[in-house]
């Protein structure tokens, strides 16, 4: 049978530097094919390219045994292809059937639009794909989750039988990726053709039919995922043996680090209480909106609690705001880098030092020499790969942000590290890179508190495990008490 | 993603380099290119008198964009600097002048008092934008339109509506007088040029401004008080606009109602021809006065060159225009 998606010797090049060297790839219809490779393997520069955003410089692209070649997004759309983008960019204060028909919306007889079809023919695509969504709301009402099942609808009224999904489950919970492999499921019915690119292998496992890997902007292989297994597919995409994914060298003491009795936040999380103790990772999970970051925005100043204690090595503590919080040793790894971690505009040394300016400077005047040498000392530590100090921190790969705002904090030398998806965008490599980080920190003595909603991820790291639902705390358990079934039974 | 780990060192560098010194000297080339044009058009140009009268005309908007550049560093605007030009030169005037029915009572006083409530109006007119917009999340846009038909309203009550003449020789020395052949605007402006850039590039609240208006979520959770450091920056456009406002009464001997009308504008303007980026967190307070020496620059060679003062306003809106379109192209290129 011929590949509804055929891709050979695909070659892009930036300013000499080779991003893909040879992009190979072919795709079923009616199947879900799992694009994987860490950061930096040439899968974003092979979307690009067939997305129409870059123009390849060698290489085949055959769609239904045609050869395309595609200008723009709009061009390869046109032709069947669509992506669902890792970030979604609605118009929010469009309804459901204005997004999916912009630009293409169906006009009356006087040139007007007509609404009437426009929301007839939205909603009943809307239907016949199950997503129980109506199609006269605005875009901003709903959730994320919803958003992509929009664009999904998008896709397939403009007739798309490619579909990337880019790091789709990235920014929602576990029970609406369900509900999105759902979705997959139905339009694998249908015989289109998924590819799907994550980060997460326990996906790739469970929604995926092939595989490639790309790795360095090269092919590395491809293949049945029933014929391959985990640590096989780890060992293809970062080119070595891993070993254990998950790295355990801390132990957990007797004594309180961080006590927390009956926090609340009206409307927010309700009477939570736990407490972390020095040398230990204390994992919380929960699904996106039960609660689990308003904990530490709470912990940590940024929201006001309503009622509850917080106790630092015993005693009481007060946080009216962040500076609060930093100054009793705290450290707070936000959820997106990108929105509150890191100021990308800047450069890697004056974002590792943004935290612990007073510090550093006590005077009004920078001391600029120990900046560059906490700026140094951190890159060194946490081996991040930047060729100047002085650089964009936004030039830097996912992974090495991630390692930056680690070094902002670490820099601050904190007892309490709070870990708000530490590794979310990350590749697997850096993953373990950050899981060691976090071990060493806690093995020396540190309190951790980590919010993950990868359920491999809180079950390899976490001595303990709360777990979240609705706001409220559905109970305590310990690393061998606790399994996946159970952690997603819990929490929904 | 990032192809930048697979770099060699070597084109790496060349292509990097190539495109920090166009960034950190393109608008300054720019700037000695105008200057080169003009000279050899015009042989009065590079006259001591001449370059003396560019600087003069450049002080008041240099002094305006540098408070602007601190606000747009921190993603905001300040449209009221024109009001509080006419409001503080004119309230700062009635202490000084000799004129009875314009003065207030016990007037003149010496300069230094005249100097201090000038620049006081101008602060107070800053902190008031400034705690609206910091507080209550008002836009800049919004709050500082407020400000300037307010502080315009408020110029026009004060003196009701006429100017105030007659102000004292000390106080006309602030506009008027020189110290070893530089013009006193000359010398202000270069005085709050280098503790600009001293506060901007080698202080901690410099730091903070650029943090702020890079990211303000990420300035907020490492701790930094982001209210404040908004609230500031007005603070200081404040007190610029005050002092602006009184080199100008100084230099024409007397304080106008009218006076600053459409300033704003060729502040901003200087900012922008400057490469800092009204979305925050990007430029310097040295592309700033090299973007108000430009403007300077073009209008006194086109003068010289006879060109009509109306094409000369359709030229500065080709110049901003077509320095930002530089701007981005370089930032996407390289």
């Amino acid at each position: 049978m011929q590949p509804l998606l055929k891709v050979e010797g695909l070659k892009k090049s930036f300013g000499g530097v080779a991003a893909l060297r040879d992009g190979r790839f072919a795709l079923e219809a009616g199947s879900v094919h799992a694009l994987c490779g860490g950061n930096g393997a040439g899968k974003s520069t092979f979307l690009s390219i067939l997305m129409g955003i870059h123009k390849r410089d060698g290489g085949t692209i055959l769609h239904r045994g045609r050869p395309v070649e595609f200008n723009s997004p709009a061009e390869a759309l046109a032709s069947g292809i669509a992506i669902i983008e890792q970030e979604l960019s609605p118009v929010p204060h469009m309804t459901v059937a204005e997004n999916i028909y912009l630009g293409r919306e169906p006009s009356t007889r006087f040139g007007g639009i007509d609404f009437k079809t426009m929301n007839r023919n939205a909603q009943a695509l809307l239907d016949r794909l199950e997503f129980n969504i109506s199609a006269t709301q605005y875009m901003m009402n709903l959730s994320v989750a919803q958003m992509q099942l929009v664009e999904i609808a998008k896709a397939l009224s403009h007739d798309a039988d490619v579909i990337f999904m880019d790091e789709p489950t990235s920014a929602i919970g576990e029970k609406e990726a369900q509900h999105l492999f759902q979705a997959i499921e139905r339009l694998k019915a249908e015989g289109k053709g998924i590819v799907y690119v994550s980060h997460r292998l326990s996906e790739i496992f469970q929604i995926a039919d092939s595989y490639t890997v790309f790795r360095d902007g090269g092919f590395v292989g491809d293949g049945k995922l029933a014929d391959i297994d985990r640590p096989g597919l780890i060992r293809m995409i970062v080119g070595r043996e891993l070993g254990e994914e998950y790295i355990k060298t801390n132990t957990p003491t007797e004594i309180a680090g961080l006590e927390v009795t009956g926090l609340s936040a009206s409307g927010k999380i309700e009477d939570i209480s736990f407490t972390a103790h020095k040398g230990e990772i204390f994992g919380i999970y929960g699904l996106m909106g039960s609660g689990r970051t308003e904990i530490f925005n709470c912990l940590f100043g940024m929201d006001r609690a309503s009622a509850g204690d917080i106790r630092l090595d015993g005693q009481p503590v007060a946080i009216r705001q962040p500076s609060d919080a930093m100054a009793e040793g705290m450290a707070f790894v936000t959820e997106d880098r990108k929105l509150t971690g890191l100021n990308l505009t800047d450069s890697v040394r004056n974002n590792i030092c943004l935290a612990s300016l007073p510090e550093m400077s006590p005077a009004f005047v920078m001391q600029r020499r120990r900046e560059q040498a906490s700026a140094a000392d951190m890159i060194a530590r946490f081996g991040i790969k930047a060729a100047r100090d002085t650089m964009p921190v936004s030039g830097l790969s996912g992974g090495n942000q991630q390692k930056v705002v680690l070094g902002k904090w670490f820099l601050r030398d904190p007892r309490v590290l709070l870990l708000d998806e530490p590794t979310r965008g990350v590749d697997v490599g850096a993953k373990r890179e950050i899981y060691r980080i976090i071990c060493d920190f806690a093995a020396e003595g540190g309190t951790v508190v980590m919010i993950s909603s990868e359920i491999d991820e809180i079950l390899g790291m976490s001595d303990r495990i709360l777990v979240m639902r609705q706001g409220r705390s559905a109970g305590i358990y310990s690393r061998k008490d606790a399994d996946a079934q159970s952690l997603v039974h819990l929490s929904t | 993603m990032s192809s930048l780990e697979n770099k060699t060192s070597s084109t790496w560098l060349n292509a990097d380099r190539r495109r920090l010194i166009l960034q950190e000297y393109g608008i300054f080339l720019a700037f000695l290119l105008l200057v080169g044009v003009l000279a050899l058009s015009n042989e009065f140009f590079l006259t001591p008198g001449n370059i003396s009268n560019v600087l003069l005309q450049t002080s008041i908007n240099g002094v305006l964009a540098i408070g602007m550049t601190f606000v747009i560093l921190t993603r905001g605007i300040d449209l009221s600097v024109g009001s509080v030009v006419a409001l503080a030169g004119m309230v700062s005037a009635s202490f000084v002048t000799s004129s009875a029915t314009a003065g207030i009572a016990g007037a003149p006083y010496p300069m230094v008092v005249a100097l201090a409530v000038g620049i006081l109006v101008g602060v107070c007119c800053g902190a008031l934008v400034g705690f609206i917009v910091s507080r209550f999340s008002v836009p800049a846009f919004v709050a500082t339109l407020g400000m300037l038909s307010a502080a315009r309203g408020a110029t026009l009550i004060y003196g009701g509506g006429r100017p105030v003449p007659a102000l004292s020789a000390e106080f006309r020395w602030i506009g008027t007088g020189n110290i070893l052949g530089i013009p006193m605007p000359v010398i202000l402006l270069a005085v709050v040029f280098l503790v600009s850039w001293w506060v901007l590039t080698r202080t901690r609240f410099g730091r903070y401004i650029y943090a702020v208006g890079g990211n303000p979520h990420a300035a907020k959770t490492s701790g930094l008080n982001v209210t404040r450091i908004r609230f500031l920056v007005y603070v200081i456009s404040g007190a610029l606009s005050g002092l602006a406002g009184m080199i100008l009464s100084a230099r024409t001997g007397s304080a106008l109602p009218q006076a600053g009308i459409a300033y704003e504008l060729d502040a901003i303007a200087a900012v922008v021809i400057g490469g800092t980026s009204l979305s925050g967190g990007v430029g310097r307070v040295t592309g700033t006065l090299i973007g108000a020496l430009i403007i300077g620059v073009m209008n006194n060679g086109l003068d010289l060159m006879g060109i009509q003062s109306y094409y000369q306003q359709v030229l500065k809106g080709a110049l901003i225009v077509g320095a930002v379109m530089l701007d981005q192209k370089r930032n996407q290129g390289a």
